[in-house]
């Protein structure tokens, strides 16, 4: 039999058991109720009202602040923000195919040059390595500067560089391609929903410098994880370097390069500083992102109501993106432990 | 060793000189010459790609003249340190010190990157290691701010944030908003939470929280648990456990954790230039920015170049440190997280 005391003593065990798990988590939902849960829900109940400058004084409480239900969501979806050139399903389309083209350019290439380095044999490699991570260690907001005076019209190294190649075949004019300001899509075709200025284009070269380097770094882990009998085995049995390449390289490969495309495409499609540094978005919002937009709702046009409606829209996005990424790493992770 | 190796070497002096001199890694296969030389065009061609935007920004910050060079010119001429100097002197037009911008960024990214961890390691143990009912949905929870881009955070925490200040009523009265305020059209503010580094610190915890109880999580997640329960059987409690050795298991997580929050937090740029508006108060990052800003005709070349250079050197060092940690904790445990 239990005395009362024990029975007593029992009970608090059972509950501080019961209740241990809760203190450990009380520190960070404390921190995270001010300011990240109760942000989230107040983002949600501005995004219902026309707040603006004159409502900062007072928040919700401000005289002036309309509830307006859905009108914020259906003006971003219909371009009737008072706005330029904002055109959701362009900025939204642009931003999907910013992303995507990035990554399938980086991972390509930083496997390519992985496997390079990895050549039995090759001289310098270690100096190799040491130098090509560089562009991973510098920070976006230096690359979006340098890479934005390269490509200036006048003073740029990209059009003095163009100037030098076309003085080696017979033409004199330098040239000056006005890379961060022309609109018109050199290459009609392409993305015809979301035309693709020149700054596009200067844009992913920059963020090409700035991308591959990382796939690679991942790459060379991958590599160096196979296990060498496994080409000496193939090699035995007469498969070519291609082949081993296609078979062997490739597959074990996958592993690592899913996870780090993924990464790398959520990185690419929130790239706020890279973009911002680089182009602010413009010529006409043609290079904005979801990000960019969000960012200057707020910043300089300060229609905070519209900002928080739109903030809800790329939460949805993003949590798409998500559930469509998550699918294809969960997708890849099963069919590489069968 | 292989089939390739059966086939005779060309064993000229040089190469047997080179291969004597490269790394241990050459030793299992020799590469023919001419194959040698093909990927050595290729690989200085890409090395040259990669250093040219780095030649040209450190070839600028060296020049002595503010002006951007004319022609392409990517080693530098003369090697001056005036522009460093200047910019250490007198970074910005306006009267703040480099000294007050550097304590500015030092600060707010290592007390964010601390605050971050030191709340989050608790909750990761909780979510690793213990088993109770509304555990999926909390975590969840967690994870929700994680998929928001910060700025999609910014709106209601400039609201927020902005609706705390400090305001001198007159008469030796302060009043603190929201909580009471002075009478209508009295008052001078003092302290508003939303213009100040604090507010941006708390922003900025904001969205380094989620990430490092993830981090955290995943790390703690592949501690072998046949520490804890030698230690149960001895009769200690949980929190023994985990103060006693948890904690110290997880120290060189913490660090990483750490140190990748502090480099995201120093090149930290949105939050800071949304809410900072008073000079004393900027950030490195925000310097950099504010140099390239409006009177892109009168940039201080030199000076601007210095300034990329001096921001971009401790993320690079720590980057460079930590290489191996930092790639491996981005790509798996921001994918499971």
């Amino acid at each position: 039999m239990m005395s009362e005391a024990d029975k007593k003593a029992h009970r608090w065990v059972k509950f501080r058991r019961f209740t241990l798990p809760y203190v450990y988590l009380l520190p960070a939902f404390i921190v995270m109720a001010f300011i990240t849960f109760y942000p989230l829900i107040y983002q949600v109940i501005i995004s219902f009202t026309d707040f603006q400058l004159k409502d900062l004084m007072f928040g919700l409480e401000s005289p002036n602040l309309n509830q307006v239900g859905f009108k914020n969501y259906i003006d971003i979806f219909t371009n009737a923000l008072p706005v330029q050139n904002f055109e959701f399903l362009r900025i939204l389309t642009y931003n999907f195919w910013w992303a995507i083209s990035n990554v399938a350019l980086h991972v390509p290439a930083g496997v390519v040059i992985a496997v390079l380095l990895n050549t039995p044999g090759l001289w310098g490699k270690r100096i190799y390595r040491a130098v090509y991570i560089l562009p991973v260690v510098i920070p976006p907001i230096v690359v979006a500067t340098v890479w934005r005076n390269i490509f200036h019209e006048q003073y740029g190294a990209m059009n003095q560089f163009l100037t030098a190649i076309m003085e080696l075949l017979g033409s004199t004019d330098p040239v000056r391609l006005r890379w961060l300001e022309s609109f018109a899509p050199p290459i009609k075709w392409l993305l015809p929903n979301s035309p693709l200025p020149l700054a596009y284009y200067a844009m992913m070269i920059a963020n090409f410098w700035l991308g591959w380097p990382f796939m690679t770094l991942v790459a060379t882990g991958a590599l160096q994880s196979i296990p060498k009998d496994l080409y000496e085995a193939a090699s035995i049995d007469g498969a070519s370097n291609t082949q081993q390449f296609w078979n062997i390289t490739v597959p074990l490969l996958k592993t690592a390069m899913i996870p780090a495309s993924v990464y790398g495409f959520t990185l690419s499609f929130n790239l706020f500083a890279f973009v911002f540094f680089f182009t602010g978005g413009g010529p006409a919002r043609s290079t904005e992102i979801l990000v960019t937009f969000a960012y200057d709702l707020v910043r300089n046009l300060n229609l905070f109501g519209v900002a928080a409606a739109f903030a809800v829209i790329v939460f949805f996005v993003a949590l798409f993106v998500f559930l469509v990424t998550n699918r294809i790493t969960r997708a890849t992770e099963s069919y590489t432990e069968a | 060793m292989t089939i390739q190796n059966a086939a005779p070497k060309k064993k000229n002096f040089i190469i047997r000189f080179l291969n004597i001199n490269t790394s241990k890694e050459t030793s299992g296969r020799d590469l023919p010459l001419w194959r040698q030389l093909l990927l050595q065009v290729l690989t200085l061609f890409i090395g040259a790609t990669v250093m040219f935007p780095i030649m040209y920004i450190i070839t600028m910050s060296l020049s002595s003249q503010t002006t951007r060079p004319s022609s392409l010119q990517l080693f530098p001429k003369e090697i001056s340190f005036v522009a460093y100097q200047q910019v250490l002197d007198h970074p910005t037009a306006n009267p703040v010190s480099f000294i007050e911008l550097l304590r500015n960024s030092v600060v707010l990214s290592t007390v964010v990157g601390l605050i971050a961890v030191f709340v989050a390691v608790s909750a990761a143990y909780a979510f690793s290691r213990f088993k109770f009912s509304m555990r999926q949905t909390l975590m969840v929870m967690v994870f929700i701010p994680l998929l928001m881009p910060a700025i999609g955070l910014a709106t209601p925490l400039y609201l927020l944030l902005n609706s705390v200040r400090l305001a001198d009523c007159g008469d030796g009265v302060m009043a603190l908003a929201p909580f009471a305020t002075c009478a209508v059209g009295a008052g001078k503010m003092v302290f508003n939470l939303r213009d100040s580094l604090y507010g941006v610190g708390i922003s900025m915890v904001a969205g380094a929280l989620p990430f490092a109880v993830w981090n955290l999580k995943g790390y703690i997640d592949t501690i072998p648990e046949a520490l804890e329960e030698a230690a149960a059987i001895d009769g200690a409690d949980a929190n023994q456990i985990f103060f006693r050795i948890m904690l110290p298991l997880a120290v060189p997580q913490l660090a990483v954790t750490f140190f990748i929050g502090f480099i995201g937090h120093w090149q930290e740029f949105a939050m800071s230039w949304l809410f900072l508006t008073k000079p004393k108060d900027y950030t490195l990052a925000m310097t950099l920015y504010n140099m390239t800003g409006q009177y892109a005709n009168s940039i201080p070349w030199n000076r601007f170049a210095a300034m990329a250079v001096i921001v971009a050197l401790p993320v690079a060092i720590i980057f460079i440190a930590l290489q191996k940690q930092i790639v491996g904790g981005l790509t798996t445990g921001g994918v499971k997280g």
